[in-house]
Protein backbone atom coordinates (compact mmCIF):
# COMPACT_ATOMS: atom_id res chain seq x y z
CA UNK A 1 0.00 0.00 0.00
CA UNK A 2 2.89 2.33 0.82
CA UNK A 3 4.17 2.27 -2.73
CA UNK A 4 0.77 3.21 -4.14
CA UNK A 5 0.48 6.15 -1.78
CA UNK A 6 3.98 7.27 -2.72
CA UNK A 7 3.13 7.21 -6.43
CA UNK A 8 -0.22 8.88 -5.82
CA UNK A 9 1.43 11.83 -4.07
CA UNK A 10 4.16 11.98 -6.71
CA UNK A 11 1.71 12.10 -9.63
CA UNK A 12 -0.73 14.37 -7.82
CA UNK A 13 1.96 16.84 -6.78
CA UNK A 14 3.48 17.06 -10.25
CA UNK A 15 0.02 17.32 -11.84
CA UNK A 16 -1.02 20.22 -9.60
CA UNK A 17 2.34 21.97 -9.89
CA UNK A 18 2.44 21.72 -13.68
CA UNK A 19 -1.23 22.74 -13.94
CA UNK A 20 -0.29 25.86 -11.99
CA UNK A 21 2.63 26.45 -14.36
CA UNK A 22 0.24 26.25 -17.33
CA UNK A 23 -1.34 29.52 -16.25
CA UNK A 24 1.79 31.01 -14.70
CA UNK A 25 4.30 30.46 -17.53
CA UNK A 26 5.21 33.56 -19.52
CA UNK A 27 5.78 31.79 -22.81
CA UNK A 28 2.62 30.13 -24.21
CA UNK A 29 4.68 27.28 -25.69
CA UNK A 30 5.86 26.46 -22.18
CA UNK A 31 2.22 26.53 -21.08
CA UNK A 32 1.30 23.86 -23.61
CA UNK A 33 4.32 21.73 -22.65
CA UNK A 34 3.31 21.96 -18.98
CA UNK A 35 -0.24 21.02 -20.01
CA UNK A 36 1.20 17.87 -21.60
CA UNK A 37 3.04 17.10 -18.36
CA UNK A 38 -0.26 17.51 -16.51
CA UNK A 39 -1.96 15.06 -18.88
CA UNK A 40 0.83 12.56 -18.30
CA UNK A 41 0.42 12.70 -14.55
CA UNK A 42 -3.34 12.46 -14.85
CA UNK A 43 -2.79 9.30 -16.89
CA UNK A 44 -0.58 8.03 -14.06
CA UNK A 45 -3.37 8.72 -11.56
CA UNK A 46 -5.86 6.84 -13.78
CA UNK A 47 -3.47 3.87 -13.82
CA UNK A 48 -3.28 3.90 -10.03
CA UNK A 49 -7.07 3.63 -9.77
CA UNK A 50 -7.05 0.68 -12.19
CA UNK A 51 -8.55 2.60 -15.15
CA UNK A 52 -5.86 1.45 -17.55
CA UNK A 53 -7.91 1.97 -20.70
CA UNK A 54 -8.76 5.57 -19.80
CA UNK A 55 -5.10 6.27 -19.01
CA UNK A 56 -3.94 5.09 -22.43
CA UNK A 57 -6.79 6.82 -24.28
CA UNK A 58 -5.92 10.04 -22.45
CA UNK A 59 -2.39 9.73 -23.82
CA UNK A 60 -3.46 8.80 -27.35
CA UNK A 61 -6.23 11.36 -27.77
CA UNK A 62 -5.24 14.32 -25.64
CA UNK A 63 -1.45 14.19 -25.67
CA UNK A 64 -1.00 12.55 -29.06
CA UNK A 65 -3.53 14.59 -31.03
CA UNK A 66 -5.22 17.48 -29.21
CA UNK A 67 -2.11 18.88 -27.52
CA UNK A 68 -0.20 18.59 -30.82
CA UNK A 69 -2.80 20.87 -32.38
CA UNK A 70 -2.54 23.30 -29.44
CA UNK A 71 1.22 23.36 -29.80
CA UNK A 72 0.86 23.88 -33.54
CA UNK A 73 -1.43 26.86 -33.12
CA UNK A 74 0.55 28.45 -30.29
CA UNK A 75 3.83 28.14 -32.20
CA UNK A 76 2.33 29.69 -35.32
CA UNK A 77 0.66 32.60 -33.52
CA UNK A 78 2.40 35.92 -33.53
CA UNK A 79 0.69 37.77 -30.71
CA UNK A 80 2.08 40.31 -28.29
CA UNK A 81 1.46 38.37 -25.10
CA UNK A 82 2.48 41.24 -22.82
CA UNK A 83 -0.44 43.20 -24.25
CA UNK A 84 -2.74 40.23 -23.83
CA UNK A 85 -1.75 39.90 -20.20
CA UNK A 86 -2.44 43.58 -19.42
CA UNK A 87 -6.19 43.12 -18.90
CA UNK A 88 -5.94 39.87 -17.00
CA UNK A 89 -7.23 41.34 -13.72
CA UNK A 90 -10.47 42.45 -15.37
CA UNK A 91 -11.37 38.80 -15.96
CA UNK A 92 -10.31 37.63 -12.50
CA UNK A 93 -13.83 37.86 -10.91
CA UNK A 94 -15.42 35.83 -13.73
CA UNK A 95 -12.63 33.26 -13.53
CA UNK A 96 -12.97 33.00 -9.77
CA UNK A 97 -16.74 32.54 -10.10
CA UNK A 98 -16.34 29.67 -12.61
CA UNK A 99 -13.69 28.09 -10.38
CA UNK A 100 -16.01 28.29 -7.38
CA UNK A 101 -18.90 26.70 -9.27
CA UNK A 102 -16.68 23.83 -10.42
CA UNK A 103 -15.32 23.30 -6.90
CA UNK A 104 -18.87 23.29 -5.45
CA UNK A 105 -20.04 20.72 -8.02
CA UNK A 106 -17.06 18.47 -7.28
CA UNK A 107 -17.73 18.68 -3.55
CA UNK A 108 -21.41 17.81 -4.07
CA UNK A 109 -20.58 14.76 -6.22
CA UNK A 110 -17.77 13.40 -4.06
CA UNK A 111 -19.35 14.37 -0.74
CA UNK A 112 -22.74 12.98 -1.76
CA UNK A 113 -21.45 9.48 -2.39
CA UNK A 114 -19.26 9.58 0.73
CA UNK A 115 -22.01 10.66 3.14
CA UNK A 116 -24.82 8.53 1.74
CA UNK A 117 -23.41 5.36 0.13
CA UNK A 118 -26.86 4.31 -1.12
CA UNK A 119 -26.48 6.83 -3.98
CA UNK A 120 -23.82 4.57 -5.50
CA UNK A 121 -26.30 1.68 -5.54
CA UNK A 122 -28.64 3.61 -7.83
CA UNK A 123 -26.07 3.63 -10.67
CA UNK A 124 -27.50 1.88 -13.73
CA UNK A 125 -24.23 0.19 -14.75
CA UNK A 126 -22.06 -0.56 -11.69
CA UNK A 127 -18.36 -1.20 -12.29
CA UNK A 128 -17.71 -4.97 -12.32
CA UNK A 129 -14.84 -6.36 -10.24
CA UNK A 130 -11.49 -6.29 -12.02
CA UNK A 131 -11.10 -10.04 -11.56
CA UNK A 132 -14.20 -10.94 -13.61
CA UNK A 133 -14.13 -8.33 -16.39
CA UNK A 134 -11.19 -6.23 -17.55
CA UNK A 135 -11.46 -2.49 -17.54
CA UNK A 136 -11.51 -2.26 -21.36
CA UNK A 137 -14.21 -4.92 -21.75
CA UNK A 138 -16.38 -3.29 -19.07
CA UNK A 139 -16.21 0.07 -20.84
CA UNK A 140 -17.01 -1.68 -24.13
CA UNK A 141 -20.10 -3.25 -22.55
CA UNK A 142 -21.38 0.15 -21.48
CA UNK A 143 -20.58 2.04 -24.68
CA UNK A 144 -21.23 -0.48 -27.42
CA UNK A 145 -23.78 -2.87 -25.94
CA UNK A 146 -26.02 -1.09 -23.43
CA UNK A 147 -25.90 2.47 -24.76
CA UNK A 148 -25.02 1.84 -28.40
CA UNK A 149 -27.72 4.21 -29.78
CA UNK A 150 -26.61 7.10 -27.59
CA UNK A 151 -23.05 6.43 -28.63
CA UNK A 152 -23.98 6.43 -32.32
CA UNK A 153 -25.98 9.66 -31.94
CA UNK A 154 -23.03 11.33 -30.22
CA UNK A 155 -20.86 10.20 -33.12
CA UNK A 156 -23.34 11.62 -35.64
CA UNK A 157 -23.42 14.96 -33.83
CA UNK A 158 -19.63 15.13 -34.05
CA UNK A 159 -19.74 14.18 -37.73
CA UNK A 160 -22.25 16.96 -38.46
CA UNK A 161 -20.08 19.43 -36.56
CA UNK A 162 -17.05 18.37 -38.59
CA UNK A 163 -18.88 18.67 -41.91
CA UNK A 164 -20.15 22.09 -40.82
CA UNK A 165 -16.64 23.29 -40.06
CA UNK A 166 -15.40 22.05 -43.43
CA UNK A 167 -18.31 23.62 -45.34
CA UNK A 168 -17.73 26.96 -43.62
CA UNK A 169 -14.05 27.09 -44.52
CA UNK A 170 -13.97 25.29 -47.87
CA UNK A 171 -13.41 27.68 -50.75
CA UNK A 172 -13.25 26.23 -54.25
CA UNK A 173 -10.70 28.23 -56.20
CA UNK A 174 -11.05 28.48 -59.96
CA UNK A 175 -8.16 28.99 -62.38
CA UNK A 176 -5.65 26.75 -60.68
CA UNK A 177 -4.22 23.59 -62.13
CA UNK A 178 -5.32 20.48 -60.31
CA UNK A 179 -3.88 17.02 -60.42
CA UNK A 180 -6.31 14.28 -61.46
CA UNK A 181 -4.69 11.01 -60.58
CA UNK A 182 -7.19 8.71 -62.39
CA UNK A 183 -6.73 10.74 -65.59
CA UNK A 184 -2.96 10.53 -65.30
CA UNK A 185 -3.11 6.81 -64.71
CA UNK A 186 -5.52 6.29 -67.64
CA UNK A 187 -3.18 7.97 -70.12
CA UNK A 188 -1.66 5.65 -72.69
CA UNK A 189 0.81 6.27 -75.56
CA UNK A 190 -2.13 6.35 -77.99
CA UNK A 191 -3.84 9.25 -76.24
CA UNK A 192 -0.73 11.11 -75.12
CA UNK A 193 1.65 10.96 -78.08
CA UNK A 194 1.08 11.96 -81.66
CA UNK A 195 3.63 10.85 -84.25
CA UNK A 196 4.06 13.43 -86.97
CA UNK A 197 6.10 13.00 -90.10
CA UNK A 198 7.75 16.29 -90.94
CA UNK A 199 8.70 16.85 -94.55
CA UNK A 200 12.17 18.37 -94.99
CA UNK A 201 12.19 22.02 -95.96
CA UNK A 202 8.44 22.50 -95.28
CA UNK A 203 7.89 22.10 -91.55
CA UNK A 204 4.41 21.63 -90.15
CA UNK B 1 12.69 -5.65 7.11
CA UNK B 2 12.78 -9.05 5.43
CA UNK B 3 9.26 -8.51 4.16
CA UNK B 4 10.30 -5.13 2.78
CA UNK B 5 13.25 -6.67 0.95
CA UNK B 6 11.27 -9.57 -0.49
CA UNK B 7 8.29 -7.46 -1.55
CA UNK B 8 10.01 -4.31 -2.83
CA UNK B 9 13.78 -4.53 -3.17
CA UNK B 10 13.98 -7.85 -5.03
CA UNK B 11 11.23 -7.16 -7.59
CA UNK B 12 12.74 -3.72 -8.27
CA UNK B 13 16.19 -5.22 -8.75
CA UNK B 14 14.83 -7.90 -11.09
CA UNK B 15 12.93 -5.33 -13.18
CA UNK B 16 16.01 -3.10 -13.40
CA UNK B 17 18.15 -6.08 -14.42
CA UNK B 18 15.68 -7.17 -17.12
CA UNK B 19 15.38 -3.62 -18.44
CA UNK B 20 19.16 -3.21 -18.64
CA UNK B 21 19.50 -6.53 -20.44
CA UNK B 22 16.82 -5.59 -22.97
CA UNK B 23 18.32 -2.13 -23.40
CA UNK B 24 21.82 -3.43 -24.09
CA UNK B 25 20.54 -6.08 -26.51
CA UNK B 26 18.37 -3.48 -28.26
CA UNK B 27 21.19 -0.94 -28.60
CA UNK B 28 23.54 -3.54 -30.08
CA UNK B 29 20.75 -4.62 -32.44
CA UNK B 30 20.20 -0.99 -33.47
CA UNK B 31 23.93 -0.54 -34.11
CA UNK B 32 23.88 -3.46 -36.55
CA UNK B 33 20.55 -2.53 -38.11
CA UNK B 34 22.01 0.91 -38.90
CA UNK B 35 24.95 -0.80 -40.57
CA UNK B 36 22.59 -3.17 -42.42
CA UNK B 37 20.58 -0.19 -43.62
CA UNK B 38 23.68 1.42 -45.12
CA UNK B 39 24.97 -1.87 -46.55
CA UNK B 40 21.66 -2.72 -48.24
CA UNK B 41 21.36 0.77 -49.63
CA UNK B 42 24.93 0.50 -50.94
CA UNK B 43 24.30 -2.93 -52.47
CA UNK B 44 21.26 -1.66 -54.38
CA UNK B 45 23.38 1.17 -55.79
CA UNK B 46 26.29 -1.21 -56.56
CA UNK B 47 28.53 0.40 -53.93
CA UNK B 48 30.43 -1.34 -51.13
CA UNK B 49 29.07 0.70 -48.23
CA UNK B 50 31.01 1.14 -44.98
CA UNK B 51 33.83 -1.44 -45.09
CA UNK B 52 36.83 0.09 -43.29
CA UNK B 53 36.25 -0.16 -39.52
CA UNK B 54 36.59 -3.80 -38.43
CA UNK B 55 36.05 -6.86 -40.66
CA UNK B 56 33.52 -5.97 -43.45
CA UNK B 57 32.94 -2.68 -41.63
CA UNK B 58 31.20 -4.43 -38.75
CA UNK B 59 32.33 -1.87 -36.15
CA UNK B 60 31.31 1.18 -38.20
CA UNK B 61 28.36 2.09 -35.93
CA UNK B 62 30.57 2.05 -32.83
CA UNK B 63 33.14 4.27 -34.55
CA UNK B 64 30.31 6.66 -35.45
CA UNK B 65 29.11 6.60 -31.84
CA UNK B 66 32.55 7.58 -30.52
CA UNK B 67 32.86 10.34 -33.09
CA UNK B 68 29.47 11.82 -32.19
CA UNK B 69 30.14 11.68 -28.46
CA UNK B 70 33.56 13.36 -28.65
CA UNK B 71 32.40 16.29 -30.77
CA UNK B 72 31.39 19.57 -29.20
CA UNK B 73 27.62 20.15 -29.05
CA UNK B 74 26.87 23.51 -30.65
CA UNK B 75 23.75 25.32 -29.46
CA UNK B 76 22.63 28.20 -31.72
CA UNK B 77 22.61 31.62 -30.02
CA UNK B 78 18.89 32.23 -30.71
CA UNK B 79 17.81 28.74 -29.68
CA UNK B 80 15.69 27.99 -26.65
CA UNK B 81 18.36 26.06 -24.78
CA UNK B 82 16.22 23.94 -22.43
CA UNK B 83 13.79 22.71 -25.08
CA UNK B 84 16.59 22.38 -27.64
CA UNK B 85 18.34 19.84 -25.40
CA UNK B 86 15.11 18.28 -24.12
CA UNK B 87 13.87 17.37 -27.61
CA UNK B 88 16.40 14.61 -28.45
CA UNK B 89 16.00 13.22 -24.92
CA UNK B 90 12.22 13.04 -25.33
CA UNK B 91 12.62 11.38 -28.69
CA UNK B 92 15.01 8.66 -27.51
CA UNK B 93 13.31 8.02 -24.15
CA UNK B 94 9.89 7.50 -25.71
CA UNK B 95 11.22 5.21 -28.43
CA UNK B 96 12.94 3.02 -25.83
CA UNK B 97 10.05 3.16 -23.31
CA UNK B 98 7.65 1.35 -25.63
CA UNK B 99 9.90 -1.72 -25.57
CA UNK B 100 8.80 -2.42 -21.98
CA UNK B 101 5.64 -4.16 -23.21
CA UNK B 102 6.99 -5.94 -26.31
CA UNK B 103 7.03 -9.74 -25.77
CA UNK B 104 10.12 -11.26 -27.43
CA UNK B 105 9.15 -14.84 -26.63
CA UNK B 106 6.44 -16.60 -24.61
CA UNK B 107 6.61 -14.87 -21.18
CA UNK B 108 9.70 -12.86 -22.17
CA UNK B 109 8.27 -9.44 -21.45
CA UNK B 110 9.10 -6.86 -18.81
CA UNK B 111 5.53 -5.59 -18.27
CA UNK B 112 2.77 -7.90 -19.47
CA UNK B 113 0.00 -5.30 -19.24
CA UNK B 114 -3.60 -5.76 -20.37
CA UNK B 115 -3.56 -2.77 -22.69
CA UNK B 116 -0.12 -3.43 -24.23
CA UNK B 117 -1.05 -2.50 -27.79
CA UNK B 118 -2.63 0.76 -26.62
CA UNK B 119 0.52 1.57 -24.67
CA UNK B 120 2.68 1.11 -27.78
CA UNK B 121 0.20 3.14 -29.83
CA UNK B 122 0.20 5.94 -27.23
CA UNK B 123 3.99 6.06 -27.07
CA UNK B 124 4.37 6.06 -30.83
CA UNK B 125 1.86 8.91 -31.10
CA UNK B 126 3.99 10.90 -28.62
CA UNK B 127 7.16 10.58 -30.67
CA UNK B 128 6.08 13.60 -32.68
CA UNK B 129 6.92 15.81 -29.68
CA UNK B 130 10.67 15.27 -29.99
CA UNK B 131 10.46 16.54 -33.55
CA UNK B 132 8.16 19.51 -32.89
CA UNK B 133 10.16 20.62 -29.86
CA UNK B 134 13.47 20.30 -31.72
CA UNK B 135 12.14 22.18 -34.73
CA UNK B 136 10.66 24.99 -32.70
CA UNK B 137 13.54 25.40 -30.25
CA UNK B 138 16.11 25.71 -33.06
CA UNK B 139 14.55 29.10 -33.87
CA UNK B 140 15.22 28.83 -37.57
CA UNK B 141 13.11 28.47 -40.71
CA UNK B 142 13.99 25.04 -42.07
CA UNK B 143 13.78 23.15 -38.79
CA UNK B 144 10.40 24.74 -38.11
CA UNK B 145 9.06 23.79 -41.54
CA UNK B 146 10.35 20.25 -41.03
CA UNK B 147 8.65 20.07 -37.63
CA UNK B 148 5.31 21.26 -39.04
CA UNK B 149 5.45 18.75 -41.87
CA UNK B 150 6.32 15.95 -39.51
CA UNK B 151 3.53 16.75 -37.07
CA UNK B 152 0.89 16.75 -39.82
CA UNK B 153 2.29 13.55 -41.31
CA UNK B 154 2.48 11.57 -38.08
CA UNK B 155 -1.00 12.61 -36.92
CA UNK B 156 -2.48 11.61 -40.31
CA UNK B 157 -0.94 8.17 -40.50
CA UNK B 158 -1.70 7.38 -36.86
CA UNK B 159 -5.37 7.33 -37.84
CA UNK B 160 -4.95 4.49 -40.32
CA UNK B 161 -2.53 2.64 -38.02
CA UNK B 162 -5.22 2.86 -35.35
CA UNK B 163 -7.85 1.31 -37.62
CA UNK B 164 -5.48 -1.46 -38.72
CA UNK B 165 -4.83 -2.28 -35.07
CA UNK B 166 -8.59 -2.34 -34.48
CA UNK B 167 -9.06 -5.00 -37.20
CA UNK B 168 -6.41 -7.17 -35.55
CA UNK B 169 -7.99 -6.63 -32.13
CA UNK B 170 -11.41 -7.65 -33.48
CA UNK B 171 -9.92 -10.99 -34.57
CA UNK B 172 -8.06 -11.50 -31.29
CA UNK B 173 -10.45 -10.08 -28.71
CA UNK B 174 -7.70 -8.82 -26.42
CA UNK B 175 -5.38 -5.82 -26.16
CA UNK B 176 -2.56 -7.88 -24.67
CA UNK B 177 0.37 -8.39 -27.04
CA UNK B 178 1.07 -11.94 -25.83
CA UNK B 179 -2.58 -12.87 -26.48
CA UNK B 180 -2.32 -11.39 -29.97
CA UNK B 181 0.62 -13.69 -30.79
CA UNK B 182 -1.00 -16.76 -29.22
CA UNK B 183 -4.21 -16.14 -31.18
CA UNK B 184 -2.20 -16.65 -34.39
CA UNK B 185 -1.35 -20.28 -33.53
CA UNK B 186 -4.59 -21.25 -35.27
CA UNK B 187 -6.37 -19.52 -38.10
CA UNK B 188 -7.01 -19.90 -41.83
CA UNK B 189 -4.59 -22.82 -42.26
CA UNK B 190 -5.91 -24.95 -39.39
CA UNK B 191 -9.45 -24.17 -40.49
CA UNK B 192 -8.95 -26.13 -43.74
CA UNK B 193 -7.24 -28.97 -41.88
CA UNK B 194 -3.55 -28.10 -42.27
CA UNK B 195 -1.23 -28.26 -39.24
CA UNK B 196 -0.41 -24.93 -37.56
CA UNK B 197 1.81 -22.96 -39.93
CA UNK B 198 2.59 -19.50 -41.27
CA UNK B 199 -0.76 -19.59 -43.13
CA UNK B 200 -2.51 -19.02 -39.78
CA UNK B 201 -0.87 -15.69 -39.13
CA UNK B 202 -2.78 -12.47 -39.64
CA UNK B 203 -0.78 -11.36 -42.69
CA UNK B 204 -2.88 -13.71 -44.82
CA UNK B 205 -6.30 -13.39 -43.21
CA UNK B 206 -6.03 -9.58 -42.99
CA UNK B 207 -3.91 -9.21 -46.12
CA UNK B 208 -4.62 -5.67 -47.32
CA UNK B 209 -4.23 -4.39 -43.76
CA UNK B 210 -0.73 -5.88 -43.56
CA UNK B 211 0.34 -3.72 -46.51
CA UNK B 212 -1.48 -0.64 -45.15
CA UNK B 213 0.23 -1.13 -41.78
CA UNK B 214 3.65 -1.54 -43.36
CA UNK B 215 3.34 1.64 -45.44
CA UNK B 216 1.84 3.60 -42.53
CA UNK B 217 4.73 2.42 -40.36
CA UNK B 218 7.13 3.87 -42.92
CA UNK B 219 5.29 7.19 -42.75
CA UNK B 220 5.00 7.12 -38.96
CA UNK B 221 8.75 6.66 -38.51
CA UNK B 222 9.63 9.26 -41.18
CA UNK B 223 11.42 6.68 -43.30
CA UNK B 224 11.96 7.20 -47.03
CA UNK B 225 9.90 7.56 -49.23
CA UNK B 226 8.04 9.58 -46.58
CA UNK B 227 11.04 11.36 -45.03
CA UNK B 228 9.68 14.81 -45.85
CA UNK B 229 10.46 16.24 -42.38
CA UNK B 230 14.15 15.95 -43.22
CA UNK B 231 14.00 16.12 -47.01
CA UNK B 232 17.59 17.05 -47.73
CA UNK B 233 16.95 18.46 -51.19
CA UNK B 234 14.56 21.14 -49.94
CA UNK B 235 14.87 21.47 -46.16
CA UNK B 236 18.60 20.62 -45.78
CA UNK B 237 17.94 18.17 -42.91
CA UNK B 238 14.59 19.41 -41.61
CA UNK B 239 14.17 19.53 -37.87
CA UNK B 240 17.75 18.42 -37.20
CA UNK B 241 19.54 21.16 -39.18
CA UNK B 242 20.87 22.85 -36.04
CA UNK B 243 21.79 19.66 -34.21
CA UNK B 244 25.24 18.13 -34.02
CA UNK B 245 27.29 15.71 -31.92
CA UNK B 246 25.51 13.86 -29.06
CA UNK B 247 22.04 15.50 -29.42
CA UNK B 248 22.03 14.61 -33.12
CA UNK B 249 23.09 11.06 -32.29
CA UNK B 250 20.19 10.79 -29.84
CA UNK B 251 17.75 11.85 -32.55
CA UNK B 252 19.16 9.15 -34.82
CA UNK B 253 19.03 6.59 -32.02
CA UNK B 254 15.42 7.52 -31.28
CA UNK B 255 14.51 7.22 -34.96
CA UNK B 256 16.08 3.77 -35.32
CA UNK B 257 14.62 2.57 -32.02
CA UNK B 258 11.19 3.64 -33.33
CA UNK B 259 11.86 1.78 -36.58
CA UNK B 260 12.81 -1.37 -34.65
CA UNK B 261 9.66 -0.94 -32.59
CA UNK B 262 7.54 -0.80 -35.74
CA UNK B 263 9.31 -3.91 -37.09
CA UNK B 264 8.62 -5.73 -33.82
CA UNK B 265 5.00 -4.57 -33.87
CA UNK B 266 4.52 -5.79 -37.45
CA UNK B 267 5.97 -9.12 -36.37
CA UNK B 268 3.61 -9.38 -33.41
CA UNK B 269 0.46 -8.21 -35.17
CA UNK B 270 0.85 -9.93 -38.53
CA UNK B 271 3.76 -12.40 -38.60
CA UNK B 272 3.00 -14.55 -35.57
CA UNK B 273 5.61 -13.16 -33.16
CA UNK B 274 7.79 -15.97 -31.85
CA UNK B 275 5.77 -18.82 -33.42
CA UNK B 276 7.76 -21.07 -35.79
CA UNK B 277 6.70 -20.98 -39.47
CA UNK B 278 5.57 -24.62 -39.43
CA UNK B 279 4.61 -26.57 -36.32
CA UNK B 280 7.10 -29.48 -36.58
CA UNK B 281 9.49 -30.63 -33.87
CA UNK B 282 12.73 -29.42 -35.42
CA UNK B 283 11.40 -25.88 -35.89
CA UNK B 284 9.74 -25.93 -32.45
CA UNK B 285 13.12 -26.81 -30.98
CA UNK B 286 14.59 -23.49 -32.17
CA UNK B 287 14.03 -20.89 -29.41
CA UNK B 288 11.17 -18.46 -30.07
CA UNK B 289 13.42 -15.42 -29.69
CA UNK B 290 15.34 -16.52 -32.80
CA UNK B 291 12.14 -16.63 -34.86
CA UNK B 292 11.14 -13.23 -33.49
CA UNK B 293 14.47 -11.63 -34.38
CA UNK B 294 14.49 -13.27 -37.82
CA UNK B 295 10.98 -11.99 -38.62
CA UNK B 296 11.71 -8.50 -37.31
CA UNK B 297 14.94 -8.42 -39.34
CA UNK B 298 13.00 -9.47 -42.44
CA UNK B 299 10.58 -6.58 -41.92
CA UNK B 300 13.53 -4.24 -41.49
CA UNK B 301 15.05 -5.60 -44.69
CA UNK B 302 11.85 -4.55 -46.46
CA UNK B 303 12.10 -1.09 -44.82
CA UNK B 304 15.67 -0.77 -46.14
CA UNK B 305 14.75 -1.96 -49.63
CA UNK B 306 11.91 0.56 -49.84
CA UNK B 307 14.38 3.28 -48.87
CA UNK B 308 16.70 2.20 -51.66
CA UNK B 309 14.05 1.75 -54.37
CA UNK B 310 11.27 4.28 -54.01
CA UNK B 311 11.68 7.99 -54.77
CA UNK B 312 10.42 10.50 -52.22
CA UNK B 313 6.73 11.45 -52.23
CA UNK B 314 5.52 14.97 -52.77
CA UNK B 315 3.82 16.37 -49.69
CA UNK B 316 0.31 16.58 -51.17
CA UNK B 317 0.65 13.02 -52.49
CA UNK B 318 1.60 11.88 -48.99
CA UNK B 319 -1.50 13.51 -47.50
CA UNK B 320 -3.69 12.11 -50.28
CA UNK B 321 -2.43 8.59 -49.64
CA UNK B 322 -3.06 8.90 -45.91
CA UNK B 323 -6.49 10.52 -45.91
CA UNK B 324 -8.07 9.50 -49.22
CA UNK B 325 -6.72 5.98 -49.71
CA UNK B 326 -5.68 4.39 -46.43
CA UNK B 327 -8.33 5.91 -44.17
CA UNK B 328 -11.37 4.75 -46.24
CA UNK B 329 -9.72 1.38 -46.92
CA UNK B 330 -8.94 0.64 -43.28
CA UNK B 331 -12.30 1.98 -42.09
CA UNK B 332 -14.13 -0.26 -44.59
CA UNK B 333 -11.98 -3.18 -43.46
CA UNK B 334 -12.96 -2.63 -39.81
CA UNK B 335 -16.64 -2.85 -40.79
CA UNK B 336 -16.10 -5.89 -43.05
CA UNK B 337 -14.04 -7.79 -40.48
CA UNK B 338 -16.60 -7.04 -37.75
CA UNK B 339 -19.46 -8.28 -39.96
CA UNK B 340 -17.63 -11.43 -41.04
CA UNK B 341 -16.70 -12.30 -37.47
CA UNK B 342 -20.27 -11.75 -36.28
CA UNK B 343 -22.02 -13.56 -39.13
CA UNK B 344 -19.69 -16.57 -39.11
CA UNK B 345 -19.87 -16.74 -35.33
CA UNK B 346 -16.07 -16.54 -34.91
CA UNK B 347 -16.11 -13.60 -32.53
Amino acid sequence: MGLQALFFYLFAFIAVASAFMVIAAKNPVYSVLFLILTFFNAAGLFLLTGAEFLAMILLVVYVGAVAVLFLFVVMMLDIDFAELRAGVLEYAPVGALIGLILAAELIIVVGGSTFSPEIAKGIAMPIPAVTERTNTAALGDVLYTHYVYFFQIAGLVLLVAMIGAIVLTLRHRENIKRQSIPRQVARSPETAVEVVTVKPGQGL
Amino acid sequence: MDAFISSYVWPTAIIIGQSLLLLVALLVFIAYILLADRKIWAAVQLRRGPNVVGPWGLFQSFADLLKFVFKEPVIPAGANKTIFLLAPLVSVTLALAAWAVIPLNANWVIANINVGILFVFAISSLEVYGIIMGGWASNSKYPFLGALRSAAQMVSYEVSIGFVIVTVLLCVGSLNLTDIVNAQSDGLGTMIGLPASFLDWHWLSLFPMFIVFFISALAETNRPPFDLPEAESELVAGFMVEYGSTPYMMFMLGEYAAICLMCALTTILFLGGWLPPVDIWILNWVPGIIWFVLKASFVFFMFAMVKAFVPRYRYDQLMRLGWKVFLPLSLAMVVIVAFVLKLMGWA
